[in-house]
């Protein structure tokens, strides 16, 4: 089978700053691939070039797809979700304009979605910026989710929640993750021990190291990898 | 008091029509931000489309269904106008938005300067039934029946428009795409086509305006430059309604135009002061922006 993603000597530059310097990875299918590394090395940039938000130079390859240069509907409609660091829920549209905005196939998951998020279901006529952080995650998550779509990526989902919502996020995304392939970025320690099977290691704007998630469970390794931050 | 109910009629037909203007450069400025510099040229547009059609058609049909007729082109006339001006203009620079709002201008200019010639700078005269002329009385106020067609023309697409943005597919693509282009791009969603179709739709009623303004207050007139004058004082009412919203639009488009008509009859006839009416909307602005910097409506990014 092909891979999911696989991205040869990917480049960016935004406003003259060389953000990403030669990125390669594979994202095989099934299960999670978590992105890791220290705050500002380009994690969100290699994701928004992988969906053509950002120019970038080299190969992007989705299920064998080459999608380099193509616009950014063209490539989420091969079938990947998108769920982005910052949430950006649609804050003047209510739950369900929010969901009703990333239908893109004829019998959207809505069972699905609402069995996942119960909450939701009892709010879809407030407007999503209303919501608290938590319920924001879950609108964004939702998106992603409705069209049952085989790649996800996801942009540190914890960011900002409780500790107790994290762990909910947790199982949330581990049920997710036996349906679809998820390419994770994620800080926290232990949702990554959690979720993922294999870490892309980022630096630098370059892959510094590939490998097995449970390599995480050594903490000097842990500590290389995430660098001060990640090591909570 | 009749003076100024007749007053404050005539100063929401005008703001009517300011709508009209307004609420299509608003969309378009909040989706794609561009400032259309071209919008007063599909108002002139929608008004030689009108002039066109209502002098074409056979008078065997009466001048209600002509004026009809001359209503139907001059919305088709300013969404063709817009249409095209999108797809051919605007849509090979996307990703470049200063040079998307100097084209305008020159799109703006080049086409004023081929109606100058095609048209002379004199006016050509609209027909127009004479019922719309007349006087209607209605709680002890007389007012030309134009006033009370702009009025409606207004609020009807006041209506239409909110319910569009509200309940269809597209308008929540709009309104969605005000707030966050990319993100809406990140669902799957061609924003492109949005692009054309506000275009579209806000040349749709611009053409409604440069018909209903000629009608209303140009004396039946329409001339190459009219669009123009119309545009300054709906980018007025854009900026005080706050960019990118419907509701924004509708409100500041009635203080600006019950303002203007005010100190127009008020404080116009006083020596030195014919350009009073036109003065106060400017301060208007000024004391709108100075209280609340976004506009009325605008969202606080
Ligand atoms: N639009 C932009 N303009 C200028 N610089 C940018 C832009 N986007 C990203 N950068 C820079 O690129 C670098 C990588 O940013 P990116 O958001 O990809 O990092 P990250 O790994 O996701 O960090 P974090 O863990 O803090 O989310 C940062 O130094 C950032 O300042
Ligand atoms: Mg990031």
């Amino acid at each position: 089978m092909t891979n999911a993603f696989d991205v040869t000597d990917l480049h960016v530059t935004i406003g003259g700053s060389h953000i990403l310097q030669g990125v390669s990875l594979e994202v095989p299918r099934g299960g999670v691939t978590a992105l890791l590394g220290r705050n500002g090395v380009g994690k969100t940039t290699t994701l928004r070039a992988l969906l053509g938000i950002v120019p970038a130079t080299g190969t992007v390859r989705v299920m064998g797809t080459d999608v380099l240069g193509w616009p950014t509907h063209r490539i989420v409609r091969l079938g990947v979700g998108y769920v982005p660091e910052d949430r950006d829920v649609f804050a003047g549209l209510t739950v369900e304009e929010n969901l009703r905005l990333a239908e893109q196939t004829p019998e959207p998951h809505y069972d699905e979605v609402y069995s996942l998020f119960p909450e939701l279901r009892a709010r879809t006529r407030q407007r999503a910026g209303t919501l608290s952080g938590g319920q924001q995650q879950m609108v964004s998550i939702a998106r992603a989710l409705l069209n049952g779509w085989p790649l996800l990526l996801i942009d540190e989902p914890s960011k900002g929640l409780a500790p107790r919502l994290v762990s909910e996020l947790a199982e949330v995304l581990e049920r997710v993750a036996t349906l679809s392939t998820v390419l994770l970025v994620e800080q926290n320690l232990a949702v990554v021990r959690r979720l993922a099977q294999r870490v892309v290691v980022l630096d630098h704007g370059e892959v510094v190291h590939t490998g097995a998630a449970d390599e995480l469970d050594d903490p000097v390794m842990a500590r290389r990898f995430l660098g001060v931050a990640g090591a909570s | 008091m009749t003076v100024f109910l007749s007053l404050t009629f005539s100063g929401v037909a005008l703001g009517a029509i300011y709508f009209l203007a307004a609420s299509g450069l608003s969309l378009i400025y909040g989706l794609m931000d561009i400032l259309n510099f071209a919008h007063g040229l599909f108002m002139t547009l929608g008004a030689y489309a009108a002039w066109d059609a209502a002098t074409h058609a056979p008078a065997s049909w009466g001048a209600p269904v002509i004026f009809v007729v001359s209503l139907v082109a001059a919305v088709l006339g300013g969404a063709l106008a817009a249409g095209l001006t999108e797809v051919l203009v605007i849509r090979p620079l996307y990703g470049r938005p200063i040079s998307q709002i100097l084209v305008t201008i020159g799109l703006d200019l080049a086409a004023t300067g081929l109606l100058l010639g095609a048209f002379g700078s004199n006016p050509q005269s609209l027909p127009v039934p004479l019922w719309m002329m007349e006087a209607s009385h209605f709680a002890g106020i007389s007012l030309p029946n134009a006033d009370y067609v702009a009025f409606a023309g207004g609020l009807v697409v006041l209506i239409a428009l909110e319910w569009f943005l509200r309940r269809t597919r597209y308008g929540i693509i709009i309104r969605a795409g005000v707030e966050n282009r990319t993100m809406v791009s990140a669902l799957g969603i061609n924003v492109a086509r949005a692009f054309t179709l506000v275009f579209v739709i806000g040349g749709a009623m611009a053409g409604l305006a440069g018909l209903l303004y000629a009608v209303v207050f140009s004396g039946e007139l329409v001339s190459p430059t009219q669009g123009d004058s119309l545009l300054i004082f709906a980018f007025i009412v854009v900026v005080i309604g706050g960019l990118g919203s419907i509701r924004g639009s509708a409100v500041a488009a009635l203080m600006v135009g019950l303002v203007q008509d005010y100190t127009n009859f008020y404080l116009g006839n006083h020596p030195g002061m014919a350009e009073i009416g036109n003065l106060s909307v400017v301060l208007l602005l000024a004391v709108v922006l100075e209280w609340r910097p976004r506009g009325l409506f605008g969202s606080a990014l």
